[in-house]
């Protein structure tokens, strides 16, 4: 036994000691980038020397810091990316150079992660998710020149630009979605998960009852929040309940806890049940995809035009034109809505819903922010 | 003799923390990153040069010890019960309970800050105290194992937490309302040294308390007492000590340590009581400190403060294209290799006796 313990240590050193010689061959890069990092001090430390050559007189750096869910969360993180990446694409930035995201583990990593791009003097600092207030508050005052784009929520500082979503709009047209097929498939229940019981969420919640109140009164919409955003397990545990209790159709808003809904919806789908899922934040219909992958469980999605977002503030900043204050991405702005493509709905029903919208658009539709449930305490 | 085995230790964690270095190089490697980048990005953070552009940003000094402090608490509350031979895997409910604690003071009793601040810190470490009571009662009395209560206290610790900080005025679904500015452990002073960090007044009663844990360990008859009870329950009861008490008494100062750790969080990194709704790991970071710190004062200390700039080093290795999972293999192999020490004595014991002999002297 002690020799095994011996041997494998042995073992282990010789494993050491081979990564060490390897070392001094690699360090070879290292004393490069210095060299090629002078010309352009503002951008990150990274390694790739051909970008310093273009002309960049208009282009500007982007550093995104992600909350705990990730940057691949499949939603919000990773709908905001795609956002500064469609920028980024258009002018010809770099990855990990003009551009780069950092991910934070927990709660406590916001305010230095916020920090590190505000020392790299990005141009543009991007945000996304409540979760963010407080650091952002502490940072924006912090580094009073600093341009932060902030989505979801409003953090009142000259240099923070924030953009909110009218997320009880958009979610009034899945409502729709959602009450016409389960009016096909002749079922009464719908349900919805959000992530966590407040003020933001309860939006979607409310935009979705009353859209499928406006298309069939009697409709019931049962309700589960879960404790968090990063709980893949308890949305899939919800939705075992919600579809168990005869739910057809699922909403969720509630970032990779959805992904458990999804999950269960998927699962049921390959088993041949008939129940669908409404996907929140970007297009989900490619994470409902199952079986030959043809089909997708996700009905539509409420689109919150993150991305929308994100590009807008890039270009503003490269343009001169950034200001803090609010911007709303509203049904009209077309920063809410469903999907261009839709697959599992009709053409009628798309018509039926875009209907709808053109009559919040014109105001003749007032969406309620507050759910009934709220109220009626 | 007794130096021989303290420096043993010494040498045991070193290598440990040089043989996971080793690891993490040659993962790095494998995987087609540049290792120079991840000592690049853990000298940023302890010193605050930038070795690539040579410039200075003292903030990162004041984070990483600011992300030190509650990790060397719970890494006295973990190392403490350990030398009575008790696992405090409740460090997390502990600390869950002192930062709520500190909270509620901070935001229910607004008084002048001579007293508001001591109040608050004093409440931890008394929430704290009791948490670690509850599982040292049941194991002293009930012979209950102290891993089982200790693991099922953690959520109660979570839960009430999440339920009571909900409760108090001002409180939304995820954080409570700011703490008076009378409790909190903010220095404007700290700060402007250090480049706006989140550097707070905590690391004074982190020294005390590391001050404190040495003095009981080392230096009074009750610390004697409770290593002996570490060493051998037995042989210990037979001697005349009071076992059972001496096994409350442990937990219930392990308790107290954990409890300020979570004062150090809600009074100091943040000024706000946050609702969880799951487990952060400073509890169980506190067990990876104390195997490493090997149980005392200052390897406690030390090993806080590696463990303070692998986790704030996160930011940096990101931006410099090291994925941030590769901190988590090093903390992880660390622990595994000290987990490993007999092992590693041998081999060091080995290494010396050949030395030795070449040597021809001792």
């Amino acid at each position: 036994m002690k020799k095994l313990l011996t041997l494998s240590l042995v073992i282990l050193l010789i494993f050491s000691l081979t990564a060490c010689q390897q070392k001094p061959a690699e360090p070879a890069p290292t004393p490069e980038p210095p060299a090629a990092e002078t010309p352009a001090e503002e951008t990150p430390a990274e390694e790739t020397p051909e970008p310093a050559e273009e002309p960049a007189d208009e282009k500007i750096s982007v550093g995104l810091v992600t909350d705990t869910g990730g940057i691949d969360d499949k939603s919000f993180n990773q709908g905001t990316w795609e956002g500064v990446i469609r920028y980024a694409e258009e002018n010809n930035l770099v990855l990990n150079e003009d551009y780069s995201f950092l991910q934070s583990v927990s709660d406590a990593d916001y305010i230095p992660n916020l920090s590190q791009y505000a020392d790299q003097e990005v141009d543009l600092i991007v945000a996304a998710g409540f979760l963010f207030e407080k650091a952002i508050q502490e940072v924006s005052t912090n580094y009073p020149d600093q341009k932060i784009l902030f989505i979801d929520a409003v953090v009142d500082a000259p240099n923070v630009m924030n953009a909110v979503f009218a997320e009880h709009e958009g979610s009034f047209l899945v409502g729709v979605a959602a009450a016409l097929k389960a009016q096909e498939a002749g079922k009464d229940t719908v349900g919805f998960v959000g992530g966590f019981d407040f003020d933001l969420i309860q939006k979607f919640e409310a935009g979705f009852e009353q859209g499928v109140w406006a298309v069939d009164p009697d409709m019931k919409v049962l309700v589960e929040y879960a404790s968090g955003f990063d709980k893949a397990e308890e949305g899939q545990s919800l939705a075992t309940k919600m579809f168990d209790d005869g739910c057809y159709v699922i909403y969720h808003a509630a970032g990779g806890t959805g992904n458990g809904v999804i999950k269960e919806g998927k699962d049921r789908a390959t088993e041949g049940q008939d129940v669908w899922v409404i996907g929140v934040d970007k297009d989900q219909y490619e994470e409902g995809v199952y079986g030959d992958g043809t089909k997708s469980v996700i009905l539509t999605s409420m689109i919150k035009r993150v991305d929308e977002a994100a590009y807008i503030a890039c270009k503003a900043v490269a343009e001169g034109t950034y200001q803090g204050g609010i911007q709303v991405f509203d049904l009209k702005a077309d920063g809410v809505g469903i999907p261009k493509e839709n697959p599992n709905l009709t053409d009628e029903w798309v018509k039926t819903v875009n209907e709808f919208a053109e009559k919040i658009k014109a105001g003749e539709i007032t969406v309620d922010p507050a759910p009934v449930r709220v109220k009626g305490n | 003799m007794k130096k021989t085995l303290k420096n043993s230790h010494l040498m045991i964690s070193l290598v440990a923390v040089l043989a996971s270095f080793l690891v993490a190089i040659l993962v790095m490697l494998l995987t087609g990153l540049n290792p120079s980048r991840f000592f690049v990005a853990l000298i940023r953070t302890f010193s605050g040069y930038d070795i690539l552009r040579g410039n200075f940003n003292p903030r990162y000094i004041g984070e990483f010890v600011q992300v030190s402090l509650p990790l060397i608490l719970s890494g006295l509350s973990v190392g403490f019960a350990f030398r009575t031979g008790l696992f405090n895997i409740g460090a997390e409910g502990q600390l869950i309970m002192g930062s709520l604690g500190a909270v509620c003071v901070g935001i229910l009793f607004p008084m002048p800050i001579y007293l508001h601040l001591p109040l608050a810190i004093l409440t931890a470490a008394l929430l704290g105290a009791l948490w670690g009571a509850v599982p040292g009662f049941l194991k002293a009395k009930f012979g209950v194992h102290e891993v089982v209560i200790t693991i099922m206290m953690n959520y109660i610790a979570l839960y009430l937490s999440a339920y009571v900080i909900k409760l108090l005025p001002g409180s939304d679904n995820q954080k409570s309302a700011d703490i008076v500015a009378s409790a909190l452990l903010r220095s404007d002073f700290l700060r402007s040294i250090t480049a706006n960090s989140r550097l707070h007044w905590g690391f004074i009663i982190v020294i005390a308390a590391i001050l404190i844990y040495r003095f009981i360990i080392d230096k009074t008859v009750f610390g004697y007492e409770l290593r002996a009870v570490g060493f051998n329950p037995f042989a210990a009861e037979y001697a005349g000590i009071r076992v059972n008490s001496r096994i409350i008494s442990s937990m219930i100062i392990a308790g107290a340590f954990a409890g300020l750790a979570g004062a150090m969080l809600s009074l100091g990194t943040f000024d706000y009581g946050r609702v969880l709704s799951h487990f952060e790991n400073y509890g169980f970071d506190g067990i990876s400190v104390a195997l490493l710190g090997g149980n005392t004062g200052l390897g406690i200390l030390l090993s806080g403060l590696l463990f303070g700039i692998l986790k704030s080093s996160q930011t940096m290795m990101q931006s410099l294209g090291i994925p941030l999972e590769i901190v988590n293999i090093v903390s992880g192999l660390i622990i595994l290799f000290v987990a490993m020490q007999y092992g590693i004595q041998a081999l060091l014991k080995r290494f010396t006796k050949g030395k030795e002999e070449e040597d021809g002297s001792v």
